[in-house]
């Protein structure tokens, strides 16, 4: 089909996403013509690095009041963009923003909305996509019935495109924000610094009720930090309060899928395994032979954790020296 | 405070999940229903905001079948004063977006000051129900949230989770805010509440909707077909002593997996 997409340039703090070269790749492969958006305060720099990722225009709407994320004035950009692109697709990338701007685009454009996507194709004019439901346990195929759809991909789904010598026409689009902020942001947290997000992890390593008490959390981040990876968490770790829930993987945590997922201490719920059965390698430590975990691991270490922990921390560093 | 809580019923997170042999939908046979574990902490919120104010209503609003009244008089039990219920077939079986919809439609009629509803159902995972509600409301949201304070009573100051760390966010009312796992630990029905629950009232609504834009008809996306998760076999099981099976695991990691 030749049409035309729209990528929604996710940025903070001025830095655009991995995850939007990754959108930019997608939507070269399903169109013609290839559009970006980028909103924030002072963040046209970025155009340049959306044109050489495949962006034959970059539309940039620019105010202080977008510096931080603004979902009413986010949606109202977006909005704006559909209307003077008159995309067949938008694309965002399915994060905390992308997330929680689809929504709101979709419904006041009344557009199909196709979320979480796995794999997007377009067969005939028609948009498919692959997304996992109920936690992982099915893998479902969603058809946009209509179009323009507005689609959100899942991060590290596709590859970034290769970088080209390619300038693109830069726009700036009026828009007119709403005249009140009637959600704010006042405040931005960060966690500290070195902690990497189970999202957007090549490698996690998740401890479970077999860690026996809280403060083995410190094994697990020492096991992950010479992984370089994130620290997750089973279901039963989190809701014994031994680790906060934005690191919990499975149903009521996050769908993952890492190059190396190493379960510790974890039995393997089916909630748990749905979550992160489709990482690519998967290494399991459990004293327990019959742990359910072993059944997908790629690799199973059957064993008391508080000695196969270390001796894989001491071995990992061997082979890295 | 008067609030609104949107519940959906859903299959237990505990339970398999089988095909249905229409290849598109699930098999709900022995699959235990529950309500979606994220609209329970807005539920538990919402009692919450009430029992400290001393005063106001919370109510449980639910788009669909009937059998979503057993789940319903679960949430009356935990305190929850009354329960709306939407089951009319032309307004059920439509997408995410159809579903706010016919949501909106029914609270216009309520008048709530606040709207509480879980960050996404963990059934078909659409991700869009509460806030594409708050723009057909035009009232402002906030999602993710994993704590609301009431710095003035009016304004709710929100924290939600975003990628490595934590936003506030500061939104005036009425307005729609989704929950995140976190916010809060949902309570148990007492007897007391259990049997309070039976005496409170479920009313049934049929909210005037545009029938082109909502159900199965209106929906702008449908499910064309479910698979099983990509089969994963059980791989190398390594049972000898630890000094002899780490080595040789971080071998293969490195040889087999190209991890290191």
């Amino acid at each position: 089909m030749a049409g035309r997409v729209l990528v929604f340039a996710e940025q903070r703090d001025g830095q655009c996403r991995k995850s939007v070269f990754e959108a930019l790749g997608l939507a070269a492969q399903l169109g013609d013509e290839v559009h970006a958006l980028l909103v924030g305060d002072a963040v046209a720099s970025q155009a340049a690095e959306l044109g050489a990722h495949g962006a034959q225009t970059v539309h940039t709407v620019e105010d202080e009041r977008l510096a931080r994320y603004w979902n009413e004035g986010y949606a109202a950009a977006l909005a704006a963009a559909i209307d003077t692109v008159q995309p067949d697709l938008v694309l965002l990338i399915a994060t905390v923003m992308g997330k929680d701007l689809l929504a709101r685009v979709a419904a006041r454009r009344n557009l199909a909305a196709l979320t979480d996507c796995i794999t997007l194709t377009e067969n005939e004019g028609t948009f498919e996509a692959v997304k996992s439901m109920y936690g992982g346990k099915i893998f479902a195929t969603i058809r946009a019935k209509r179009t323009p759809a507005i689609a959100s991909l899942r991060p590290s789904a596709y590859p970034v495109p290769e970088r080209q010598e390619a300038q693109p026409t830069v726009q700036a689009l009026a828009v007119d924000l709403p005249a009140e902020q009637r959600a704010r942001v006042v405040e931005v947290r960060k966690k500290e610094e070195g902690q990497i997000d189970v999202q957007e992890a090549e490698v996690i390593v998740s401890g479970g009720r077999g860690i026996k008490d809280p403060k083995n959390f410190e094994m697990i981040a020492g096991l992950a930090q010479v992984f370089g990876a994130a620290v997750g968490a089973s279901r039963a770790a989190v809701d014994a309060g031994w680790i906060d829930h934005s690191h919990q993987v499975g149903q009521t945590g996050k769908t993952v899928s890492p190059k190396l997922y190493v379960a510790v201490g974890i039995s393997g719920a089916i909630q748990h395994l749905a979550g992160m059965r489709t990482s690519q390698c998967i290494l399991a430590i459990n004293k327990d032979p019959d742990a359910p975990i072993f059944s997908i691991a790629d690799y199973g270490i059957v064993g008391d954790l508080f000695k196969v922990v270390p001796a894989l921390v001491a071995e990992v560093k061997k082979v890295q020296a | 405070m008067k609030i609104v809580v949107c519940m959906k019923p859903v299959p237990s997170s505990e339970a398999r999940i089988n095909i249905a042999s229409d290849g598109r939908s699930i098999d709900p046979t022995d699959v235990e229903m529950v309500a979606n574990p994220y609209d329970e902490y807005a539920v538990e919120e919402a009692l919450r905001i009430k029992e400290a104010r001393g005063e106001g209503e919370v109510i449980v609003l639910t788009v669909a079948a009937e059998a979503a009244r057993s789940e319903i008089r679960k949430c009356l039990a935990m305190g929850v004063d009354r329960g709306v219920i939407v089951q009319d077939p032309a307004l059920l079986g439509g997408d995410g977006i159809g579903t706010a919809r016919v949501l909106a439609a029914v609270i216009r009629e309520l008048e709530p000051e606040l709207v509480l509803c879980g960050k996404l159902s963990i059934d078909v995972e659409s991700d869009v129900v509460g806030i594409a509600l708050a723009e057909y409301l035009d009232w402002p949201h906030v999602s993710l949230a994993t704590k609301i304070e009431w710095p003035d009573g009016k304004m709710a100051k929100v924290q939600r989770e975003i990628e490595g760390g934590a936003e506030i966010v500061e939104v005036s009312l009425p307005a729609v805010v989704t929950a995140e796992k976190g916010l809060n630990e949902p309570r148990y029905a007492s007897l007391k509440g259990i049997m309070a629950a039976k005496r409170k009232p479920i009313e049934a609504v049929t909210p005037s909707v545009d029938a082109g834009q909502v159900g199965a008809a209106g929906a702008g996306v449908e499910i064309v077909a479910m698979n099983p998760p990509p089969a994963r076999g059980g791989g190398k099981k390594f049972e000898g002593e630890i000094e002899e099976v780490v080595p040789q695991v971080v071998e293969l990691l490195k040889s087999e997996a190209k991890i290191l």
